[in-house]
């Protein structure tokens, strides 16, 4: 932890405190996020939203910005949220935080509110924070006096517009915007943001940035808990399999998730108070534990990647390679010696 | 621009008056109203000319004069993001922008009025760049006026503050819960000092209420779920509530306005400002610091026995038709002159133009309506070009202008 903490800048509010639940059978029965939601079959990034509402309790405030997780989830009427929640437009969610987080503080400062920790929980799918919201997510983790937790659920596309190509695709994918045709196999030729390590390096006063995968839901509940506790602004990334815009039978998706882990193409970490501690099976994987399977295990079992021949493949695992052979900082952060 | 410097004029507001007398620009009289409302988040982003208004309520805070969130954000889509969701919380909040500013914020503006979120802006009326000009035009704040905003233009820091303070009021009323933008026109008002009576605290909460959201604020407590996805099986109840809330306003924008009268001992009329209407034959009608010059030409020209007067439309949303009729619907013709463009639009005419026309199209015998661009930019407009401007009106009663199409005042052939 450096010696300067922001703790010394001016009042805080105080944070709930969200002791990790140890292993499966210590987590609450109560849901806070119920029936309701018409997400399909599968949907990685509707179990994402459970075990958030779960992990965060009752006493939380969720912003959820346009997407899947709006459209397909939050019907008037057959709203699935046991908490409060409200939408927030697309590149929104830093400013839904922001502002949820200002309110409370004001408020509560000033007596026209009883003081109390809340949650504040803003929602983003990758097209809404990856892309056009990552300015506000920016400036949000900048305000350091607020505690507020981003969420990013990254399914990899604009998957409630119809499965279109955004910023966090994977090299190659087939969306909508991105079809393999007759000229050109390839139309999505840019390599997937690395937002978590980005938005930690950039922001280095922020105490938590973690990745996640709903593959192992207990460790994600905690990390949920571990930012909603820490306090300050915070930012997760996860990882949602979504068979929808994948193109796989929706029985797969835990297994794909696992596989994306597996592969190295999407590492779990923590940077926590400016330390940094690989998680799972990444952890084993930098400690040669555990070789990383071929990238090509994950990427068949794929219908968006039907299109790749053995050099699609081949630069997928070139790049995979690189990034946990040559980067600085194996799995997150870039540059070569 | 002006640094924030608060010059004191004499205080000579005296025991018992409430009132203390500064020499302060626009910006700074709105200032002091989010200081007298006790502001709960306030969000800034620079752009000229409305901006000064954070400079003023930067200091102040720095000061330790007032207390409040205040968070310069990176865009105004996310200064006006932040202060929605502040407001949904139930804090109170202001914010502001000008010109294009206001268009990159334009998104969390339609939202706001959807969403009836309560919130003040200051819009510092500017030019929507390029060429890249930043001097006065409407068009800004006028883009909103179709989504539930409500929209106001003042002449004076005095209305700037009075009227802000009418705001909240009004904004916040659950009847209403609707934004409300106050347009002051860029430089002549956000940045022209003049003696303003700035009330104390007393007065004010004695006419301003705490903003209560009731059993729509978002809070573990109330646990709802704001805005969830609907379509055209509910979309058109929730639009018709939101059209409900507009119409509701206006009755209590006439409330507020007895009320502050009553308390500050002004006299404003709420929609409408008449200058020497009881006799006139022709009426010019314009909104914001264009009432300056125009005050002016009409005084000189009524000494050369010209029966003409002036109605300074204060509220555009709601509008005012109903006191427009009354008001102009025994003149001979109409002058409107607007400081905004309405290209492509029906008779060529700004925005201002197009609703007087159609405000006073039922009217049994309704006047010619003739109208006008002027002041463009920032351009000044002059004495002399109102006296031009009236002289057509007078063609137009007589049928010697034709009344059907626009015309462009001080503008270079
Ligand atoms: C400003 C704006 N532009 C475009 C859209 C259309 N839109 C609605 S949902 C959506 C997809 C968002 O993608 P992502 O954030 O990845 O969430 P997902 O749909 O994948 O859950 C888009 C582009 C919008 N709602 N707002
Ligand atoms: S398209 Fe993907 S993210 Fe959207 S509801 Fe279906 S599975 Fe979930
Ligand atoms: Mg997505």
């Amino acid at each position: 932890m450096p010696e300067t903490t922001v703790e010394s800048l001016g009042s805080f509010l105080e944070t709930q405190v969200l002791d990790p639940w140890k292993g499966p059978k210590k987590v609450i029965p109560e849901e806070y996020y119920t029936s309701g939601h018409r997400t399909c079959q599968g949907c990685e990034s509707a179990q994402l939203m459970r075990l958030m509402a779960k992990a965060g309790g009752p006493r939380s405030i969720i912003l959820g910005a346009t997407g899947c997780m709006y459209v397909a989830n939050t019907t008037y009427y057959s709203t699935p949220w046991v908490v409060p929640w409200m939408h927030t437009q697309l590149g929104s969610t830093g400013s839904a935080a922001t502002g949820t987080a200002a309110a409370l503080t004001a408020m509560m400062r000033k007596g026209k509110m009883t003081k109390e920790p809340i949650n504040v929980i803003a929602v983003c799918g990758d097209g809404g924070g990856v892309d056009m919201g990552l300015s506000a997510i920016s400036a949000a983790l900048q305000h350091l006096h607020y505690n507020l937790l981003i969420l990013c659920y990254d399914n990899e596309s604009y998957a409630n517009t119809d499965i279109q190509v955004s910023g966090s695709s994977p090299y190659g994918a087939n969306t909508t915007f991105t079809p393999p045709g007759k000229v050109h196999r390839i139309m999505h030729k840019r390599w997937k943001k690395n937002t978590a390590a980005m938005l930690a390096a950039g922001h280095p006063d922020v105490k938590y940035v973690g990745t996640v995968c709903t593959s192992y839901p207990v460790d994600a509940m905690n990390m949920v808990r571990k930012a909603l506790s820490i306090g300050g602004p915070t930012f997760i990334h996860s990882l949602d399999p979504c068979p929808k815009g994948w193109d796989y039978d929706p029985k797969y998706s835990h297994e794909l998730g696992e596989l994306a882990v597996e592969t190295g193409m999407w590492p779990l970490y923590e940077i926590e108070r400016g330390k940094l501690k690989m998680l799972g099976r990444s952890q084993r994987i930098v400690n040669g534990q555990f070789k990383r399977k071929p990238v090509r295990e994950y990427l068949m079992r794929q219908g968006r990647f039907a299109h790749f021949i053995d050099e699609d493949y081949d630069y997928v695992q070139k790049k995979t390679d690189e990034m946990w052979e040559k980067w600085l900082i194996p799995g997150v952060i870039p540059f070569f010696e | 621009m002006n640094p924030p410097s608060t010059a004191l004029a004499e205080k000579i507001g005296g025991p018992g008056s409430g009132e203390t007398e500064e020499l302060i620009s626009g910006s700074e009289a709105i200032s002091h109203v989010c200081r007298l409302a006790d502001v709960d988040v306030i969000t800034a982003y620079p752009i000229r000319p409305y901006d000064t208004v954070m400079q003023y309520v930067s200091q102040m805070i720095a000061n330790g004069d007032f207390d409040c969130e205040y968070i310069v954000a990176e865009s105004e889509h996310s200064q006006f993001e932040i202060v929605k969701h502040a407001s949904a919380v139930g804090a109170r909040v202001f914010c502001g922008s000008s010109g294009v500013g206001w268009f990159y914020a334009f998104e969390a503006l339609a939202v706001t009025a959807g969403l009836r979120l309560p919130m003040v802006a200051m819009v510092g009326n500017r030019a929507l760049d390029d060429p890249g000009a930043f001097g006065v035009e409407h068009n800004d704040a006028l883009a909103v006026r179709d989504l539930g905003w409500m929209l106001n233009w003042v002449e004076t820091a005095q209305e700037a503050l009075d009227t802000a303070l009418i705001a909240y009021r009004v904004a916040e009323d659950p009847r209403v819960f609707l934004p409300c933008a106050i347009s002051c026109d860029g430089a002549f008002l956000t940045h022209s000092q003049a003696i303003v009576k700035v009330p104390s605290q007393e007065m004010v909460d004695s006419f301003l209420p705490p903003y209560d959201r009731g059993d729509k604020q978002l809070h573990p407590d109330n646990p709802i779920t704001i805005a969830p996805q609907a379509n055209e099986d509910w979309l058109m109840e929730m639009r018709r509530q939101n059209d409900q809330a507009a119409r509701r306003a206006r009755g209590v924008i006439i409330e507020a306005y007895e009320d502050f009268n009553a308390k500050f001992g002004r006299d404003y009329e709420p929609f409408l400002e008449r200058y020497m209407m009881d006799d006139a034959e022709v009426a010019l009608v314009g909104m914001g610091t264009m009432g300056m010059p125009v005050k002016v030409a009409v005084r000189k020209m009524r000494e050369q026995g010209k029966k003409v007067g002036f109605v300074r439309v204060r509220w555009f949303r709601p509008f005012p038709a109903v006191e427009l009729q009354e008001a102009l619907g025994g003149m001979q013709a109409v002058g409107v002159i607007d400081r905004d463009y309405s290209f492509g639009s029906s008779h060529h005419s700004g925005t201002l133009g197009t609703e007087v026309r159609s405000a006073l199209y039922p009217l049994e015998k309704s006047p010619k309506v003739v109208t006008f661009i002027a002041g463009l930019g920032g351009r000044e407009v002059t004495a002399d070009n109102v006296v031009e401007t009236t002289d057509m009106v007078f063609d137009a009663a007589e049928g010697k202008l034709n009344d059907q199409d626009t015309y462009w005042i001080g503008v270079r052939e």
